[in-house]
């Protein structure tokens, strides 16, 4: 799909105007020449009744590092679930409206969960090792997909993609727990690698970390999107910032009656405009710490 | 209250309501009582155990022996009775009752906790009936195996399988409530990070959730089966012998069993029989501390891995 030149070539391009408004934004997407890994389409999320995520429609591109940024309950979190069907596991949750996926919906019906999560990995909030050696925390992913090849070389290349490596190789069959939170998180980003996925979905993987911890996560996503595109979700604003190339800022939406909640998006745009020029009054209040 | 002048602390505390502390002993003395009455309850119920203990231990030490444990029972000469065959009989259907209990305990608190969902009536229908079941008395367990196994549609006969299932029925639910809780205490984001990887929700039960709560299933299963070790009724129901004239024993063969023994001694008239009683009641005690204690350590011993 990616063509290294035109990667190269877009550093050239002056930031590109998404549009102001999420309709624009969408439309203006198109005509881009990066390269869509995914394109949501008036994506909304159910839990039973409740409507979390209201008409959503942004897209994802190749190579970049994607911020969803946002107050808490705008559904932030639950959209990047969508994007691995993660929501699946909510027997309650329910997805309308389309998730492209190198063009493919991959909620249609004869697209399996399984086959899209081994395209689409994922690392989580807090570091959640399995209760094994480090060995065998990566090479579960490899083992189970009954990936071809040495373990021992799949195993070392993962984690020196996770920038593990030269911690931890003298004590792979060390128990995972034993290491610290940020070693831990990079364990599950290796494991994560293992499986050489496509897209890597991060939702606030720094949130259990301290400072130094993050800063090496944050280093590592930049080295990772050299090959890998990133969609990471951030209560951090100056992570968003650091990091990614590009933000969308959702809030959450009262009904009229003030019981209902919605997250909605609303600038989507380059990371830099968002921060610095952002086009809705809301957005700016929200980076600048108006409200929170 | 003319002399020295009260501190300003005083008139503080006298302005401030609330920060005068009540004195008065009738509370503390109140309290003291209570917790001597919960104490004596406890004393009252530990003293039961320990008379029993005693007098069972006086009577039964006696007879110990190793040819205690290798003999059978005699009905002439209670000197050289044995518990050879009650042994090998509890043996048998402590393996048929775990060849049982464990694939069909822990195959039902899988699909209970993985599969089932909670929102469909005859799912709690099941679990609602899982915790009936538990509570259904041993003697019914009895009755359904001599109808069911001993006779009727299965017709196996008195022997160690149809005993072995009998108790395996009567406490399966000990199991699949046990397997329930140890498969819930294995965290959600251990089956979230298996599945983001691509695994299916078969490799993440078997690979993941199964390994984590085996502790847990294995201190499970060991109290059912220290539970099935001690039951009589529903094995005197389905027809085991008190007095076995052969150790040896199977799957198809009649069988005794310990609980079946001490019953049959003590509705013996003889003294001497009471006496080989007590002393088998030692050695099923013994049996199931062990059981027991190796519960307990596997339980404390994997207790915090999350």
């Amino acid at each position: 799909m990616t063509e290294p030149e035109r990667t190269e070539s877009e550093r050239d391009i002056p930031a590109i105007n998404l549009g102001g408004t999420v309709q624009e934004a969408h439309e203006t997407t198109a005509t881009l020449t990066r390269n869509p890994v995914f394109s949501l389409e008036n994506v909304n999320v159910f839990y039973d009744d409740f409507k979390a995520v209201s008409d959503v429609s942004l897209d994802i591109y190749h190579n970049h590092i994607t911020a969803l940024i946002g107050p808490s309950g705008c559904g932030k979190s639950t959209l990047i679930r969508c994007l691995n069907r993660m929501n699946d596991l909510i027997p309650s949750a329910r997805v309308e409206g389309n998730v492209l996926y190198h063009g493919q919906d991959i909620y249609g019906p004869e697209i399996d969960a399984v086959e899209v999560r081994k395209r689409i990995g994922m690392v989580f909030q807090k570091p959640n090792p399995f209760p094994k050696s480090i060995y065998d925390n990566v090479a579960f992913g490899p083992r189970i997909l009954g990936m071809d090849g040495d373990m021992d070389e799949i195993v070392e290349k993962a984690l020196r993609g996770a920038a593990l490596w030269d911690e931890v190789k003298d004590r792979l069959g060390d128990n995972a727990f034993g290491l610290s939170g940020g070693q831990q998180q990079r364990l599950c980003i290796g494991r994560c690698l293992a499986v050489e996925p496509d897209v890597i979905l991060m939702d606030e993987p720094c949130s259990a970390l301290d400072p130094i911890s993050t800063g090496k996560i944050e280093d590592l996503m930049m080295e990772l999107k050299e090959n890998y595109s990133i969609v990471i979700v951030t209560h951090n604003m100056q992570q968003a910032a650091r990091v990614s190339d590009l933000t969308a800022f959702l809030i959450v939406k009262l009904d009229a009656d003030e019981t209902h909640r919605q997250g909605r998006l609303v600038e989507y745009d380059e990371t830099e405009k968002i921060f610095t020029n952002p086009s809705d009054s809301r957005t700016e209040d929200y980076v600048t710490g108006k409200v929170g | 209250m003319s002399a020295p002048p009260p501190p300003p602390a005083d008139a503080a505390a006298a302005t401030m309501p609330g920060t005068h502390f009540r004195t008065g002993g009738g509370t503390r003395i109140r309290e003291l009582g209570f917790r001597l009455l919960l104490l004596s309850a406890l004393a009252l119920a530990l003293l039961v155990l320990v008379v029993l203990v005693i007098d069972v231990l006086n009577d039964g030490l006696g007879s110990l022996s190793l040819d205690f444990l290798t003999e059978t029972p005699s009905r002439i000469d209670p000197s050289s009775s044995g518990i050879a065959p009650a042994i090998m009989g509890t043996l048998w259907l402590m393996f048929v009752c775990a060849a049982f209990i464990i694939p069909v305990g822990v195959a039902s608190a899988v699909y209970l906790e993985e599969y089932a969902n909670r929102e469909r009536w005859w799912n709690r229908f099941i679990e609602v009936n899982i915790q009936n079941l538990a509570a259904v008395p041993s003697i019914v367990y009895g009755i359904l195996g001599l109808a069911f196994l001993v006779r009727g549609p299965l017709s196996l006969g008195n022997v160690v399988l149809a005993g072995g299932l009998t108790l395996g029925l009567l406490v399966l639910p000990v199991v699949i409530v046990a397997g329930r809780e140890a498969i819930r205490a294995v965290p959600p984001s251990i089956r979230e990070g298996s599945m983001a990887l691509g695994a299916t929700q078969w490799q993440t039960i078997w690979k993941q959730v199964l390994p984590g709560s085996v502790p847990g299933i294995a201190t499970g299963t060991i109290l059912a089966l220290s539970r099935a070790i001690g039951e009589t009724a529903p094995l005197i129901l389905v027809g085991a012998v008190t007095f076995a004239t052969t150790a040896d024993t199977g799957l198809f063969q009649e069988f005794s069993a310990l609980p079946i023994q001490i019953f049959g001694w003590a509705a013996e008239p003889q003294e001497a029989y009471k006496l080989l009683a007590a002393a088998a009641i030692i050695v099923l005690m013994a049996v199931l501390l062990a059981m027991n204690a190796v519960a307990i350590w596997l339980r404390n011993k994997y207790e915090k891995k999350w």
